[in-house]
């Protein structure tokens, strides 16, 4: 086989966090819910019901296209996709064909820029188990989910190893949190990863993984496939063109038994939802909702706080926990609390699990200091006991070794039990060593 | 020109496609009639559409109709399973997805369905004191609903259709729930699973259709306003026919939400009465946005308020060939009442009137076989073996213009086509301000005459066509009678947003005659 390199695109599909689902007022929230308690006619497929958009939905995936750097189509609109399976209450979803909400972007990862091919909204189906009952295989059907709005994220086939799929996965995932517009839980299905993979674009075949619901699954399963893959390519024949499921208690891929649909979806333009149009002002507005996204929170974090690479990565991974940071850092500022301690005080001692409130974890810092230091007159008296008793240090000091000054302070830190402001402390002491 | 010729296998993808399944003859005869209606739909071919944009929506141009992202109630686990025949622990149960499906067949044995009124068409009685009779596509929260079909025979709706619930809530009790074609499907009301609609003025005769039950009712004085719906003729054809007055509004006047759907951008729900002056005081509870229906009222229905009326257009496509010649004298002698009524009278032209059922009879069937995609038996009514006949071939039909390969000679051909249509009506509403047309080029004709061959029945359309593909309002009223005592209607038709005005014209019409007064000896 001559040197292929690993092609690999993905099919990412985030549900949104809206209130309510993408086509009618039934709570989006479905997971844990009791069975079929979130319907209504419109995501039952009931004769006569039709659909009308969730604004928010609608604003909330161009939101994820522009944060992924992309173009927003001035005119949209939705199509059916027609296909029969139980869970497609209507027997077509609605989706987006020719004209997606949003087309083009990309992501950095550190292998390289990774290529948006287009980002658009559809509705969710319901979901299915398949069971045994009285002895006879069936299928149970809960309509809850059906209708959530979904964003799909498709790539262009721009990533070439398992690790920077892994990678772009969790980019994605850190982006979409700080939106504020998804919780991306892979365990709830609220993310879900799709990975094609090949070892090249012209060999005429490419392998769907699905069934991926952890970012550790996805780097294992398109490993394994590849390698797979490659074994067949050695022997001179090509792979299937298959979609194929992880199996995580095999740890390999199994081809997916999924019931034989024609592949022709005979979309055509949604005749019961007016088109879109948005006009620039419209879409600057959204632009201006994007928050700072984690990679240039990061860099503020080092450059502005003087944090290290390690600790700023490790705040910005969750919003929340970034904001708090940042918060303290503004109340820590008036007190001259250096940013790094506070930094070192959540990552360390979890302390902004303590305090709920950034305020009231560093006004907690501040009462401790005031109540630790000593007052002027002990200081003195305790700084002059220690001149008088370390001499050599002293006599060290004055031939010019200031690092015994640290000592020193060490020495008056262990008399006071460590009640000496050791700023006032060290000015002190220079001055009485004079 | 190219002869169509179809093989099996491309009528069992089609098929499956569809999800149906079809035996042996069906698929025989399916292939056989699939090609003649595709032969007839290449003359769509012969029109240039070179820079004509397709038409998908009429709407004015509205764009950006949504809702706010808001928490409304749902059903409660028990509304949502109750249609279902099988349910598990809150679950609705369907056979396991990867085993092979069967179809049932006992579907094809017709199982007899209690006949309530001598002309067939009443579906059910839900309260006798009721004042309205409502054609059965539009969904009755508690009352049966089939639409026609036995795929929904037995199905109960959780929910009323925004028309029954506006009618409600200004006092009009449902009486009746009316025959029609299944799902809309037919111009003569011969396709309704439950046996067709007789005429009452001649009972060996058809009723007209869709809305063949809703015609008859208001016809022999069963009800004074029945709902009804037009997709491309479904409330004038039985109008014309039963010798009642119709409105067909404009293309989102009245909600669609809780009506049955055939063709999306083509449905128009409507009503039949006996006086233009009683049809103007229902449309009043109708006609209104709804924010359940995105496509309902766009911003632009007032523009017509203020319209002349002095000008009627008489299209000279409509009275060539292909017209009875009884019809036509009938029609020419109402022009000639308004003509005395100082209304001047022109000539205009509609030249892609010829194209209007190639293009209708792709556009629908393409919609319809989306739209009754969504019944598997699962949730409520009944499997997919239950469709009868006409909805099997137009599911097909419809399934073949969207698939692969063939939606852009088809599909989209037919869309770009409509815009064309909308061209012709434009221009035409320039010269003149309404437009009078014959509404059937047949009178009546005999129960079964023309089954054996569809096209047949879909030419009967053609008149119906234009006001359809562009959205626009039409009104239909009585006439005339033929020699035989045959009702005879005529329509008149405006552009978007003047039924205002169609009413005043029918109004003065009813003044000066009083065809709409006859009522059939029953």
């Amino acid at each position: 086989m001559r040197s292929f390199k690993p092609i690999i695109g993905l099919e990412i599909h985030v549900e949104l966090a809206t209130l309510s689902k993408m086509f009618c007022g039934c709570p989006a929230d479905h997971f844990g819910k009791p069975p079929n308690t979130q319907t209504c006619p419109t995501c039952l497929g009931l004769p006569g019901a039709l659909p009308v958009p969730n604004k928010k939905a609608i604003e909330w995936t161009i939101l994820v296209g522009l944060a992924l750097k992309g173009n927003i189509n001035k005119k949209s609109k939705f199509d059916r996709k027609h296909y029969f399976y139980p869970d497609l209450p209507k027997g077509y979803q609605i989706s987006q064909y020719d004209e997606p909400l949003c087309f083009g972007g990309y992501l950095q990862t550190s292998s390289g820029m990774v290529k948006i091919t287009r980002v658009h909204i559809e509705e969710d189906t319901g979901k299915l188990q398949h069971k045994i009952i009285g002895g006879k295989k069936v299928s149970l059907i809960d309509f809850n989910r059906s209708g959530v709005p979904l964003v799909e994220i498709v790539t262009e086939p721009d990533i070439h190893s398992a690790q920077e799929a892994k990678e772009f996965a969790q980019k994605l995932q850190k982006i979409i949190r700080y939106l504020g517009v998804s919780d991306c839980d892979m365990e709830k299905g609220s993310m879900r990863l799709e990975a094609n993979t090949s070892w090249g674009l012209n060999l005429g075949y490419k392998v769907e993984i699905k069934n991926i619901n952890s970012f550790r699954f996805l780097g294992k399963a398109i490993e394994y496939d590849l390698k797979r893959q490659k074994k067949i390519l050695e022997t001179g024949k090509t792979p299937q063109q298959e979609t194929r499921g992880w199996n995580e208690a095999k740890s390999e891929t199994v081809t997916q038994r999924y019931k034989e649909t024609a592949d022709d979806y005979r979309y055509f333009p949604e005749p019961d939802i007016p088109p879109m149009i948005f006009s620039k002002s419209y879409i600057s507005k959204i632009k201006s909702q994007i928050p700072m996204l984690p990679e240039d929170k990061m860099r503020l974090f080092i450059d502005k706080y003087g944090i290290n690479t390690e600790y700023a990565g490790i705040l910005v991974q969750d919003k929340s926990r970034a904001d708090y940071f940042e918060k303290a850092c503004v109340f820590a500022a008036k007190q001259s609390i250096n940013p790094k301690d506070i930094a070192n005080l959540m990552l360390n001692r979890g302390i902004d699990g303590k305090f709920s409130d950034p305020e009231k974890f560093i006004s907690s810092l501040v009462s401790k200091n005031v109540k630790k230091y000593s007052g002027q007159s002990e200081l003195l008296e305790t700084i002059k006991e220690v001149i008088k008793k370390e001499k050599k240090a002293v006599a060290d000091y004055k031939k010019g070794n200031d690092k015994v000054l640290g000592f020193l302070i060490g020495a008056l830190q262990v008399r006071l039990k460590g009640r000496a402001d050791p700023k006032v402390a060290r000015n002190e002491l220079i001055r009485l060593l004079k | 020109m190219k002869k169509n010729i179809l093989s099996k296998d491309q009528i069992k993808h089609i098929a499956k496609l569809a999800n149906l399944s079809l035996d042996e003859k069906e698929l025989q005869v399916y292939t056989e009639q699939l090609a003649s209606v595709l032969n007839y739909m290449e003359v769509l071919q012969e029109v240039d559409t070179k820079n004509v944009p397709p038409t998908y929506q009429v709407l004015d141009g509205t764009t950006n109709v949504f809702r706010e992202d808001k928490i409304k109630n749902s059903f409660t686990q028990k509304d949502a399973l109750i249609q279902s025949k099988v349910t598990h622990k809150g679950y609705f149960l369907t056979k396991n997805v990867f085993e092979k499906r069967k179809t049932s067949v006992k579907a094809l044995n017709h199982r007899k369905r209690k006949v309530i009124d001598k002309y067939n068409a009443i579906l059910s009685v839900a309260d006798p004191k009721g004042n309205i009779g409502h054609k059965d596509l539009f969904v009755t929260k508690g009352i049966e609903t089939t639409a026609g079909s036995r795929v929904l025979e037995g199905f109960i709706p959780q929910y009323d259709s925004s028309v029954v619930y506006d009618f409600k809530e200004a006092g009009y009790a449902t009486k009746y729930k009316l025959n029609q074609d299944a799902w809309g499907h037919g111009a003569s009301g011969e396709n309704s699973d439950f046996g067709p609609t007789k005429n009452p003025w001649n009972s060996n005769k058809v009723a007209g259709g869709s809305s063949s039950g809703s015609a008859v009712v208001v016809a022999t004085r069963k009800v004074d306003v029945a709902t009804a719906t037009d997709t491309c003729g479904s409330i004038r054809m039985p109008s014309s026919y039963n010798n009642v007055c119709g409105i067909k509004p404009t293309y989102g006047a009245v909600s669609r939400y809780g009506v049955i759907a055939f063709a999306s951008s083509l449905d128009c729900p409507g009503l039949l009465s006996n006086s233009v002056r009683n049809l103007r005081k229902y449309f009043k509870v109708i006609n209104k946005k709804d924010p359940f229906d995105a496509t309902s009222q766009s911003k632009n229905r007032g523009q017509n308020l203020g319209r002349q009326k002095g000008i009627i257009g008489i299209p000279i496509e409509f009275l060539g060939e292909g017209i009875d010649s009884e019809i036509k004298e009938i029609f020419m002698q109402a022009v000639e009442t308004f003509r005395k009524a100082n209304f001047k009278v022109r000539k205009v032209s509609l030249p892609h009137t010829k194209y209007g059922i190639a293009a209708y009879y792709i556009i629908a069937p393409t919609e319809t076989a989306s739209n009754l995609a969504r019944y598997d038996g699962v949730r409520y009514g009944n499997d997919r073996g239950y469709f009868g006949p006409e909805a099997k071939r137009r599911i097909m039909l419809g399934t073949f213009a969207s698939s692969a390969g063939y939606t852009g000679r088809y599909y989209e051909k037919a869309a770009r086509v409509r815009t064309l249509f909308i061209r012709d009506l434009e221009k035409a509403y320039k010269k003149v301000d309404t437009i009078l047309a014959p509404v059937s080029p047949i009178p009546p004709f005999d129960i079964g005459e023309k089954s054996g061959d569809p096209l047949e029945l879909y030419l009967m359309d053609i008149y119906a066509a234009p006001a359809s593909l562009s959205g626009t309002p039409s009104l239909s009223i009585p006439c005339g009678f033929t020699k035989t005592n045959l009702p005879v209607g005529m329509q008149i038709m405006g552009p978007r947003w003047s039924e205002e005005i169609l009413f005043d014209l029918g109004e003065q019409y009813q003044k000066l005659t009083d065809w709409h007064k006859r009522e059939p000896q029953s």
